[in-house]
């Protein structure tokens, strides 16, 4: 009897035990039943989400034997979220991916490839540049979804006030910036200091982070160093705000929706949250152009955006219920949908129809788009981004020199990501 | 010569049982402490003794993302991180992943400052608390009211409070006629700023504790030091800080630990980007582990280094204490 309680306390414990590890199993969908695929969307939850859930609803009608369960996960934690619950497979069958991630993911195997599924038919009707920038070793891991670049935003009614024009380079940026702050006491430019919005700058010097062909780290070259002292030299001479460094982002935002900043250089996920602002309330208020050229007489601006992946190690039923999912989302009909009733910019020629082109800002942002430029195709790229922006803070503080902050962004890069290991450092 | 079982010593002794024996003798009459504790034992084990042996061999490997063992549905990746020694505490003590010594330097300027205001702060409060005075509970409420806010929450409040355009100190400052400062932007500036944060955090915590420890020290004492004509300071020098000597050492030794390991409030309150400078050693651990680039060995380091420098410091701290309390 004594020993009865001893085991039965024994097996008690035990008990206690293994269900603590037996949790977060995913349910397998029974034979037969309707396969419930889960969809990870990173995308603005007020502005975008409503629209992604009606074409869920249209999905779901016309595939009656799948079922789509919908997570809005926030886009800056997304990818961390995503790496932990794919290592310990149960990650979302299907990601909205930031075209920056996706090589990485896929390098980590995560990703299915998608060459010859259901969800690659259309894949010629895309815009090939964005298809390539999917691509990892020859296979493609993501179909681009939702595509975007950087541009020079403006505030129409204060450019006319002190009689200037939208200026074509950076110097020519400089003197508006400093006769709007004087006709009109706004202050000219905010600057995101996330080295993302850098990128401009430095392709304008005719410069670029890393160079594939010849495997070398670019981004301390001569062209890189103008780059970012143009950025310094805006700064000091007052053409450009001091930013925060902790809310940049946010405070650029406040700042020219109100109407204290007349231009900003921002993307077109930006312009639904402008035109709430007060400075916006008449939408033909806001001006687009395109990012102005550095000394190299060329301008340059990123090319991102979001392509939707698939889990690698979702069963065979999930996965071909999720390529299904993905054709679906990235037809024709789905983005000029998806386009006409948020803004974001299609990824398939074939979606720019009359009613996508006809909003002035969404076709502004086409013509920028056309001279884009994708970023390197290495995987870990985004990882540079958060390395290069650490420095790039400390040389906009004052804390470092430019030629120094690059350097260590330059070792950074070739210590710590895997992909840039082989490359040589100038 | 003395033989084996001549030994007197050993033959006063009757022979000791096997330890078999002596443990099922043990079992038989302790068996149901045995049972009342295996669960919470198995419950340690799987919480705390498994997870620290797997980081401490993690920190002897090389493993990072792309090495790990993955289970992906049915497919499964099988681990090839290898085993490399003492080499991840080799770059990091010997100063050549370059982030180490920094990093402790400011952690422990970080730790040291923010006990230091906690604890005189606190102690101040509670001495005016511990007079009877109007409304004293009412004071009470208000001042253990930070201590209710998750660290999470004031460290996003204070955020807002310290933005360089929008937050409340730079329009206060502007009304009276200064410049703003640049708050989280200044390698300084957000320096004070996270003290400020933490030291407004961790006073009421301090202050109940003191205050505790000053309403267990009997008043006789202090109608006696009054008799024999000690001044106030003398009193308070005499009788009140011997008398928090049990209460004070056991805070400020927890306080250090928490303080040395206090996660949220540097984290969010500067980013990952802006902090270079103002990041203490956990949060650049977790960093390494969950950041950009996942370095589960690396990771896996730092946190042993930071668990063995706790433990050395708590161990020298409890020594010094017991000499000292010997030496009165």
């Amino acid at each position: 009897m004594r020993r009865g309680i001893a085991a039965t306390a024994l097996v008690a414990s035990l008990a206690l035990a293994a269900t603590a590890c037996g949790g977060g199993s995913e349910d397998k969908a029974a034979a037969g039943g309707p396969v419930t695929i889960t969809w990870w969307d990173t995308s603005d939850a007020t502005n975008e989400a409503p629209t992604y859930k009606k074409l869920i609803e249209k999905f779901e009608a016309a595939n009656k034997d799948i079922k789509v369960k919908y997570q809005n996960v926030p886009f800056a934690e997304a990818e961390q979220k995503y790496k932990t619950a794919a290592q310990a497979g149960n990650a979302p069958d299907v990601l909205r991916a930031d075209v920056g991630w996706t090589a990485g993911l896929a390098e980590n195997q995560y990703l299915a490839p998608l060459d010859g599924t259901p969800a690659v038919k259309e894949i010629g009707s895309f815009n090939q540049g964005l298809v390539e920038g999917a691509k990892v070793n020859g296979k493609l891991y993501g179909v681009p979804q939702v595509t975007d670049a950087l541009a020079l935003l403006y505030n129409k009614e204060v450019f006319a006030k002190a009689g200037v024009q939208p200026p074509k380079t950076w110097a020519e940026l400089s003197t508006a910036a400093k006769t709007i702050k004087q006709k009109t006491g706004v202050d000219g430019i905010y600057l995101n200091p996330d080295s993302y919005f850098a990128l401009p700058f430095l392709y304008g010097e005719g410069g670029m982070m890393v160079d594939t062909d010849k495997k070398k780290i670019t981004v301390n070259d001569p062209a890189g160093q103008k780059a970012v002292q143009t950025v310094v030299d805006m700064i000091k001479s007052g053409a450009a705000v001091k930013p925060d460094f902790t809310d940049g982002y946010n405070n650029m935002q406040a700042a020219f929706k109100d109407g204290k900043v007349a231009m900003v250089i921002n993307g077109p996920w930006s312009t639904a949250d402008d035109l709430t602002g007060k400075a916006f309330k008449n939408k033909d208020n806001l001006g687009v152009a395109p990012v102005p050229s550095g000394t190299s007489g060329k301008a340059g601006t990123p090319t991102g955006g979001h392509n939707l992946v698939v889990y690698n190690g979702a069963d065979a039923p999930h996965k071909e219920a999720a390529q299904k999912f993905v054709a679906f989302m990235t037809s024709a009909a789905s983005q000029e949908f998806a386009a006409t009733e948020t803004g974001v910019l299609p990824t398939r020629d074939d979606a720019y129809t009359v009613k996508v082109v006809a909003d002035p800002i969404r076709a502004a942002f086409k013509n920028v788009l056309a001279d884009s430029t994708a970023r390197p195709a290495v995987a870990g790229v985004s990882d540079m981004f958060t390395e290069w922006t650490k420095q790039y803070i400390e040389i906009l503080k004052g804390n470092a020199t430019v030629e120094k902050g690059l350097d260590t962004t330059a070792q950074k890069w070739k210590t710590s990501i895997n992909s840039l290991k082989e490359y040589s450092v100038e | 010569m003395k033989t084996a079982t001549a030994d007197p010593a050993t033959a006063v002794r009757p022979a000791r049982a096997g330890l078999l024996t002596r443990m099922k003798r043990s079992y038989d009459r302790h068996w149901y402490a045995w049972a009342m504790v295996l669960p919470v034992v198995l419950v340690i084990g799987v919480l705390i003794a498994y997870p620290l042996g797997r980081g401490v061999y993690l920190s002897f490997t090389d493993a990072n993302e792309l090495n790990v063992a993955k289970q992906l549905g049915a497919t499964e990746i099988p681990a090839t991180y290898q085993f490399v020694g003492f080499d991840n505490y080799w770059r990091v003590l010997s100063g050549a992943d370059g982030e180490f010594y920094p990093k402790l330097l400011w952690t422990v300027v970080w730790t040291v400052s923010c006990v230091f205001f906690h604890y005189t702060i606190g102690l101040g409060l509670a001495l005016l608390l511990n007079r009877k005075v109007r409304g004293r509970s009412l004071y009470r409420v208000l001042l253990i009211l930070p201590w209710a806010v998750p660290a999470f929450v004031a460290t996003y409040i204070w955020r807002m409070m310290y933005n360089s355009e929008s937050g409340i100190f730079n329009a206060v400052l502007g009304q009276l006629g200064m410049g703003p400062v640049d708050w989280l932007g200044d390698t300084f500036m957000q320096k004070v700023a996270v003290i400020g944060v933490n030291v407004w955090l961790g006073v009421p915590f301090m202050m109940v504790a003191v205050l505790g420890g000053l309403q267990s020290i009997s008043s006789e004492q202090y109608e006696a030091a009054e008799m024999d004509g000690a001044s106030p300071w003398q009193r308070f020098r005499h009788v009140t800080l011997p008398g928090l000597r049990p209460v004070s050492a056991t805070v400020i030794l927890l306080g250090t630990i928490w303080t040395f390991n206090m996660f949220p409030i540097i984290y969010l309150m500067l980013g990952e980007a802006n902090a270079l400078h103002s990041e203490i050693l956990v949060t650049y651990a977790y960093r390494l582990a969950f950041g950009s680039v996942r370095d589960y060995a690396g990771a896996a380091t730092y946190g042993i280094l930071i668990l063995s420098m706790l433990l050395v410091f708590a161990v020298f701290y409890r020594r010094m204490l017991n000499r000292q309390e010997v030496a009165r």
